[in-house]
């Protein structure tokens, strides 16, 4: 894969930073008492190139931890074999914070964190692998937001990571660039992966199943990093997406329809493909506007320049929670076809098709108005086929090679 | 743990053996400021002729701030160390530029009188490659503090009567509040909530370059109601939240800058969205409903003491009525 002259620099100079120290350790710490104070105190003492490995077991922790060196691996026994167990904890707003840079996580679990589960913010070149966050007591509002958590940070790799019980996302990258997630089981959340503020992200080869909304990649107005875009959501499993919405009211994803598959709002370029997308009741593919008011000059609320290519659609559309939806469904013969348009678009740059697909538009007037003013009608846009430079997309290969082999 | 870690405070402890044999008059260790280990025990600094006491070694100079930080309603007894020969320069309203070599003292204490009981020492050490910030953890006896990396955890009663687990951060946790772009800086010295009569005091005692001009200092908190009811939140927030909640600082990512020099609505937080609020929306969806206090999520995440929802997310195990009263008071009044 030839990668562009940005990632080529950006390897040589991370190959650079992370030059080898002389005397790296492993740092072993195994469960049982003083847990809390044991492994913070490994996480603050270890030094760049260390590995601090933990133990099979449930570690029993009352606060958040966090790490702040850079190139640091922390590493378990396996997803299933070192927990790191939340339940108790009575401070901080996550279960692991990250704020340094190279850092690889790997191969342990965080059960009930009472905030967020993994943050890592404004930490540059992470990687996530093999990690499970779980709430383990199934859906519920009292749950942490977000499972995985990368924000403000440039190449993320999310791999192999089962995230379940998320009050808001499982897997969420906001405000981030040169970004993979991948391989990955988003199950049972409020948004199963969601790519938020951002540029550059590959979603791939994930299932995201039981959520309320299976994929989302949207924009935001009033944040320090706006201007998201060139997305690929390609060759996922996006089924069954079928949880009622338990986002506490007043979160963005709150309006996340159940049963929403793939949901693109106010982001420019993305390219949808070769996903299985089955079984989600409202919609397999929803390309919408942002509704809300706002002020700030720099935000673009349409969706521009999605492309939808080829994907396999089946079973879906047959219970959609939009008012009227008996008629709806009447009018288009029992279930409503797989992509969904609000309408809406700056000029001619909104939603195209790469490939054969049936679908409907809400054909919208203006920005913000309800459902309620829909004038729904067969889904026409252009077919038009846009070759994205895929291969430019994603995080840095310095990070998949990290945990090769 | 680490041998050459193991090492270097072994021979520390040797090299501040000597210097406590050299006897009095009291000065502060220079050394233990500015080297770059990490002394063991707050004693090793010598800030304190008498640390149980509280009481300062030559060259520390106590100081209070106008609107202090909220701490479960610890008293908290701060001290400025710069080194002999030094000056700090005053940079507008904004913080004292102290200079290498330079430390924050802030001692935590719960009881009053005789039944005082100090709990940690934080300290700010500025160093040549930056700041770094290490909490210290008083003994039972009260005799010292004892580093404590990695945090602890103190179960006391608090002024109000509230049994409480008081959270020590550890170093990281330090970082988390004194972060900004990347570098650890102080928080509280503030020219615009310092008293300007103890910084008239500073330059004429050779400390400071000069006597600041100040338009808008904080209010005292204790004179908060005569103070208008902006005022007093702005500078409540300006103390308690913006440390993280600026650009730069832990909390960029949600949007929300409560700076006091920060004048536009919509970063306060009026009319706001939350992005990453979770379960600490509260089911509310402005930060700010001009108005509305009970509306606000502002004032529901400073009402909370559960982790995930409470604000701060650090250093606070009880609500501060009197800081959510004074945001209450004027959100109403916006």
């Amino acid at each position: 894969m030839t990668k562009t002259t940005n990632f080529a620099c950006m390897t040589a100079a991370i190959a650079i930073a992370v030059a080898t120290p002389a005397l790296a350790e492993t740092i072993e710490v195994a469960a049982g008492a003083d847990a809390q104070e044991r492994l913070q105190e490994a996480l603050i003492l270890a030094e760049p190139g260390d590995e601090i490995v933990l133990g099979a077991g449930y570690f029993t922790l009352t606060d958040g931890l966090s790490l702040d060196v850079d190139s640091v691996t922390l590493r378990g026994a396996g997803m299933d074999k070192t927990v790191l167990d939340f339940t108790k904890q009575i401070g901080a707003g996550e279960g692991l914070l990250v704020t340094s840079d190279f850092v690889t996580l790997r191969d342990f679990a965080m059960e009930n964190p009472k905030g967020d589960g993994i943050k890592s913010k404004g930490a540059d070149a992470i990687v996530y692998y093999r990690i499970r966050v779980e709430w383990t007591n199934g859906p519920s509002s009292e749950n942490g937001a977000y499972a995985i958590y990368p924000v403000e940070s440039t190449g993320v790799l999310v791999d192999g990571v089962k995230v379940s019980g998320a009050s808001d996302a499982g897997i969420y990258v906001g405000q981030s660039k040169d970004i993979t997630v991948r391989n990955s089981i988003a199950e049972a959340n409020v948004a199963g992966i969601e790519i938020e503020n951002s540029r550059n992200a590959v979603v791939e080869g994930n299932i995201a199943t039981r959520n309320t909304g299976g994929i989302l990649v949207f924009d935001l107005p009033n944040l320090p990093v706006m201007g998201g875009g060139n997305v690929v959501v390609r060759n996922n499993l996006v089924v069954g997406n079928d949880e009622p919405n338990f986002a506490p009211p007043g979160n963005i994803v709150g309006g996340v329809l159940k049963g929403t598959g793939v949901l693109i709002m106010a982001n420019d370029g993305v390219w949808i493909h070769d996903n299985v997308l089955t079984d989600n009741s409202t919609s397999d593919v929803m390309v919408v506007t942002y509704p809300q008011p706002y002020d700030d000059d720099t935000y673009n609320p349409y969706a521009r320049n999605v492309v939808i290519g080829k994907n396999t659609y089946a079973r879906s559309g047959m219970d959609p929670q939009f008012e009227g939806r008996e008629m709806l469904l009447a009018a288009f013969g029992g279930a409503l076809p797989p992509v969904l348009w609000d309408g809406l678009s700056e000029g001619e740059t909104g939603l195209s098709l790469a490939a054969e697909a049936s679908g409907w538009s809400l054909n919208l007037a203006n920005v913000g108005d309800g459902p309620d003013t829909a004038k729904p009608g067969p889904l026409v846009v252009p077919v038009n086929v846009i070759n994205y430079d895929e291969a430019s997309i994603g995080a840095p290969e310095e990070l998949s090679a990290r945990i090769a082999g | 743990m680490k041998t050459g870690l193991f090492l270097a405070a072994t021979i520390f402890a040797a090299a501040c053996a000597i210097t406590a044999n050299a006897g009095p008059p009291p000065e502060v260790n220079d050394a233990a400021v500015t080297e770059t280990r990490l002394p063991r025990a707050l004693s090793d600094f010598a800030f304190f002729a008498d640390g149980p006491g509280q009481v300062p070694a030559n060259g520390v100079t106590p100081y209070r701030l106008n609107t202090p930080l909220y701490s479960d309603g610890a008293t908290k007894l701060r001290f400025l160390y710069m080194p002999a020969g030094t000056q700090a320069i005053s940079q507008g309203e904004g913080l004292l530029s102290l200079p290498v070599g330079s430390a924050l003292i802030k001692t935590f204490a719960f009881g009053e009188g005789a039944d005082r009981r100090l709990i940690e020492t934080r300290v700010l050490l500025h160093r040549a490659d930056g700041w770094l910030a290490l909490p210290y953890k008083w003994n039972d006896e009260q005799t010292d503090a004892k580093l404590a990396i990695a945090g602890a955890r103190v179960d006391l009663t608090t002024p109000r009567g509230e049994q409480i687990s008081y959270r020590v951060p550890n170093k990281n946790q330090c970082k988390e509040c004194h972060g900004l772009n990347g570098e650890v800086i102080p928080i509280g010295p503030k020219v615009r909530n310092l008293s300007h009569d103890w910084q008239v005091g500073l330059v004429t005692a050779g400390l400071l370059n000069a006597a600041p001009d100040m338009e808008t200092p904080l209010p005292m908190w204790e004179d908060r109601m005569a103070a208008k009811p902006e005022a007093a939140a702005r500078a409540y927030l300006d103390v308690n939240c913006a440390h993280c909640h600026q650009p730069g600082a832990t909390a960029s990512n949600s949007g929300l800058d409560l700076r006091w020099e920060q004048t536009l609505p919509g970063l306060i937080g009026i009319g706001k969205r939350p992005v990453a609020a979770g379960r600490g929306s509260g089911g509310l969806l402005f930060d700010i409903v001009p108005g509305k206090p009970e509306e606000s999520i502002l004032v529901h995440r400073m009402k909370s003491n559960e982790p995930g929802v409470a604000m701060p997310e650090l250093g606070k195990s009880t609500v501060d009525e009197e800081g959510v009263a004074a945001v209450t008071r004027w959100i109403e009044g916006i």
